[in-house]
């Protein structure tokens, strides 16, 4: 096995692991496991996932989990042109490629040094990521039914701390972990006068004054990826 | 959570991906990029954390500092320490558990 597929191997089995809590979460917020499948399947795309359940399991209207799940998503736009290289020429290969450009794949097919490694990375992890995390999903979404109160079991916490756990790729730079506190403070004032998932859209005013505060900050980082 | 939410996210998070792949890639997408990069790349850290913040004292529309606290506390601490995704998550969970069983 090439080194860039030993890579992608790891990343895509912890990528299953948070397949299995986004499961449980999602599961115990109301979902049924239809919704669970189809969401993975399809939506594709982990934070705003994780976004839209935690918004909806916090009591938020649909607006606000929609709102906060579109503002993580349209970071993949970006995604775009760094894996243009890798993408087929034809019209319907690159409509299936699409769904495929997130965090793991731009990072993965980058970080390889010519177009056809860059290619196989691409489609590799993509691939493989699709798959485990689906089946990740419908195992916690499984598992989570059998478990009862979960919060007996802590699972309220199993949220925030996936995301302490998933944050720490993005605090490398000194305007990310400015953006993250400034973020962070803004959704706890706002929790008591806003409805729920409205402090985690203001939240994301927080890089305004991150960008200001580095107007030459970091230019266009790799995107980062989820660490096992 | 509705199909009707379920399904605009689906198409708005593909369409955000398509964007990129069929508009911007190929193009001379310097200015926008450069415009975009220095705040996209800071959105994942600023919701991450109000993330983290609203799950961990946020209820109903109050603050309200209980056993979640702690277990995330310690999920910092791991995460910190670079304990692996599972065990930080883990530790967490059962930390939050066992002050709940000690209390109830």
């Amino acid at each position: 096995m090439t080194p860039h597929r030993r890579q992608a191997t790891v990343l895509v089995a912890a990528v299953g692991v948070v397949g299995v809590t986004f499961g449980v979460l999602a599961d115990a917020a109301g979902l049924s496991i239809p919704k669970i499948v189809v969401m993975s399947a399809l939506v594709f795309t982990g934070a705003s996932q994780f976004a839209a359940v935690g918004v909806v399991s916090g009591g938020g209207t649909p607006f606000a989990a929609f709102g906060s799940a579109m503002l993580l998503a349209a970071r993949n736009a970006l995604y775009g042109p760094v894996v243009n290289r890798a993408l087929p020429n034809s019209t319907s290969g690159r409509v299936v490629a699409a769904q495929f450009v997130i965090d793991e794949t731009t990072a993965m097919s980058a970080a390889q040094p010519d177009d056809r490694m860059a290619a196989d990375a691409f489609w590799f992890t993509g691939i493989w990521l699709w798959c485990l995390w689906v089946l990740g999903s419908v195992a916690g979404a499984v598992l989570g039914s059998f478990i009862g109160d979960p919060n007996a079991w802590g699972l309220d916490t199993a949220f925030p701390a996936s995301f302490v756990a998933l944050i720490s790729p993005h605090l490398r730079t000194s305007p990310a972990r400015f953006a993250a506190v400034m973020g962070a403070a803004i959704a706890v004032v706002a929790i008591p006068f806003t409805p729920a998932g409205v402090p985690l859209l203001l939240a994301a005013l927080g890089v305004v004054p991150a960008v200001w505060r580095h107007p030459r900050g970091p230019s266009h980082q790799a995107p980062g990826t989820v660490e096992s | 959570m509705s199909w009707l939410l379920l399904t605009a996210m689906i198409v708005g998070a593909y369409g955000f991906k398509a964007i990129g792949v069929f508009a911007l890639a190929g193009r001379d997408t310097g200015a926008i990029s450069r415009r975009l990069a220095p705040f996209s790349a800071l959105v994942p850290a600023a919701l991450f954390a109000a993330l983290i913040a609203v799950q961990t004292v946020g209820a109903e529309r109050s603050l309200s500092l209980d056993a979640r606290l702690v277990g995330v506390a310690v999920a910092v601490i791991a995460s910190w320490r670079r304990a692996p995704f599972v065990l930080t998550v883990g530790l967490a969970m059962t930390s939050t558990a066992a002050i709940r069983a000690l209390a109830g």
